[in-house]
């Protein structure tokens, strides 16, 4: 059991209203791992985190998640899951008229019947492992951007999941705030024994805290490989994306008409 | 609106299927909601933070339109007895057209306006900033924990709330009709005694406002629950809820009216 691979994603295809976004893929990982899914905006890297969590359902193809198949499962199926994952979303998605307090203690108050005073001490600890036990009592809008991720993933981690999924962890957060979260998902991947899966276009935070890559681009699984294989990669597109440069084969331009057609500059060339 | 770009006449086809599309969701929708109420009567504490919000915090606007209601009902009621020589009749006029029709239409139309583009507002938040599918990702079905306490909560407290409008009102007609311009008191509780029926005009009323509060409440969650999660569809579902459910409250007491008090 322990070398099967815990998430295993199988020649999925996923349309929305018949717009193909994503096309043979094919993924593998590792239990203990932190895999991180790469792809500039609107590449599929968010719709193919969805389908794992089971809010959505592959047209063709099939998710498997430590041996069961999502698509085969039913509503309850899918909760009993889901109570062995945790996601971080990207911006947290704290509850905001609950207490960072109350927000940590949700699901375990949801879940399990543990007594207020275990629920206490857990919720401590949790607030502990990413250094606000001291902010336990202010509310979601007393905290900073940084802050708030951070509470969040106490709130993800809070009835130790299995899996850990963070949707874009990095975006908009200060070089400090950042650093913080980068060393928090391979600290607490490590400690809790989970597996990651770490949505992101940050790549050179990604690159130093995960264990495999792999790049998704318009809806297809376009490489993969160790960081180090990702840096060294000279595929075009790849290399344009880990090394952040305009130019390359993915356009900086949208789709348009002739430049000159819409300054209307038309009958002054013909002229 | 998605249907802007049409011609005309394929927009009105469009926006006739969307108004199809979206009852069915709502009718979805409210059955989903009394399917997951076991949780909310599970655990009472769900629903009492909700009455706290939705009924204790609309009392003010409540009570001061009653009572102005009701004073203004004592004026002009007071104005047109008096041509028949029948003012000792105030108390009637005042108690009736409350219970049976102001208490619970104009309480309801508050409502709406306070509780409900509150509702609207708050679920269409926690939709745009990803709260909802947050619980969802936490195995919390969000119509079970969210939205079923602020239905029951809505249900609950309309018809307290239409109560306390009617007895505030009456009370304002008194101040008006007996301490200021002198009408009998004995007459104007007798009178009103006498006249107003427990089951034909009391019941109906809280009926009427038991529907309201259904249909407010309702469309309230839905619109919420609908709205597009941008900054831009959130105000759109708020206005919505307002004038649907103004809308819906009166028409509904139209029917129920008509029903109500075919006889008399």
């Amino acid at each position: 059991m322990a070398s099967e691979p815990l998430i295993e994603i199988k020649d999925v295809n996923f349309a929305y209203a018949k717009r193909p976004i994503l096309t043979g893929i094919n993924m593998s990982i590792p239990r203990g791992k932190v895999v991180a899914l790469m792809g500039i905006s609107g590449s599929g890297k968010t719709t193919l985190l969805r389908l794992m969590g089971g809010v959505m359902k592959p047209t063709t193809g099939e998710v498997w998640i430590n041996g069961e198949c999502t698509s085969r499962l039913d509503t309850q199926g899918i909760y009993r899951m889901r109570r062995r994952m945790g996601m971080l979303f990207q911006f947290g998605a704290l509850f905001t008229d609950l207490s960072v307090y109350d927000n940590v203690a949700f699901q375990m108050r949801e879940h399990t019947g543990l007594p207020e005073s275990m629920i206490r001490d857990l919720v401590m600890m949790k607030l502990h492992a990413v250094g606000l036990r001291g902010a336990h009592k202010l509310m979601p809008a007393e905290l900073s951007g940084g802050m708030a991720r951070r509470v969040a993933l106490a709130r993800a981690i809070a009835l130790d999941p299995m899996i850990m999924m963070y949707d874009e962890p990095f975006t908009g957060l200060d070089p400090i705030s950042l650093g913080v979260i980068a060393n928090l998902v391979r600290e607490l991947n490590d400690t809790l024994g989970t597996t990651s899966l770490v949505v992101t276009h940050d790549v050179q935070e990604a690159l130093d805290v995960v264990d495999y890559v792999y790049y998704l681009s318009d809806g297809k699984m376009m490489a993969h490989g160790t960081p180090e294989e990702m840096r060294a990669n000279k595929d075009p597109l790849v290399y344009q994306f880990v090394h952040g440069e305009a130019e390359g084969p993915v356009a900086y331009q949208y789709p348009s008409k002739d430049f000159s057609d819409d300054l209307r500059l038309g009958g002054l060339r013909a002229a | 609106m998605p249907h802007r770009t049409l011609p005309s006449i394929r927009r009105i086809g469009a926006n006739a299927i969307d108004v199809v599309l979206r009852l069915g969701f709502a009718a979805r929708f409210i059955g989903l909601t009394l399917a997951h109420s076991g949780t909310s009567f599970a655990r009472p504490r769900l629903i009492i933070r909700e009455l706290y919000y939705t009924g204790v915090l609309s009392l003010i606007i409540i009570l001061v339109s009653g009572l102005f209601v009701g004073m203004v009902l004592g004026l002009q009621g007071y104005q047109t007895l008096t041509t028949y020589g029948s003012e000792s009749a105030l108390g009637v006029l005042v108690a009736l057209s409350l219970v049976r029709e102001l208490g619970p239409v104009v309480s309801a139309l508050l409502f709406a306006s306070r509780a409900g583009s509150a509702m609207t507002a708050e679920i269409g938040l926690m939709k745009a900033t990803e709260q909802l599918s947050a619980m969802e990702m936490m195995a919390v079905d969000p119509i079970a924990r969210v939205v079923a306490p602020r239905f029951w909560a809505g249900v609950i407290s309309m018809p307290l709330l239409a109560a306390m409008f009617s007895a505030m009102g009456i009370f304002g007609g008194y101040v008006i009709g007996v301490v200021l311009i002198g009408v009998d008191e004995g007459s104007f509780w007798s009178q009103m005694q006498g006249a107003v029926d427990v089951r034909e005009d009391i019941v109906n009323g809280v009926i009427k406002s038991f529907v309201f509060g259904v249909a407010v409440t309702w469309i309230a969650l839905f619109e919420g629950y609908d709205a597009p999660p941008t900054a831009e569809g959130v105000s759109g579902a708020t206005t919505r809820t307002v004038v649907t459910s103004s809308l819906a409250i009166l028409g509904l007491d139209f029917i129920l009216t008509s029903f109500m008090f075919r006889g008399m």
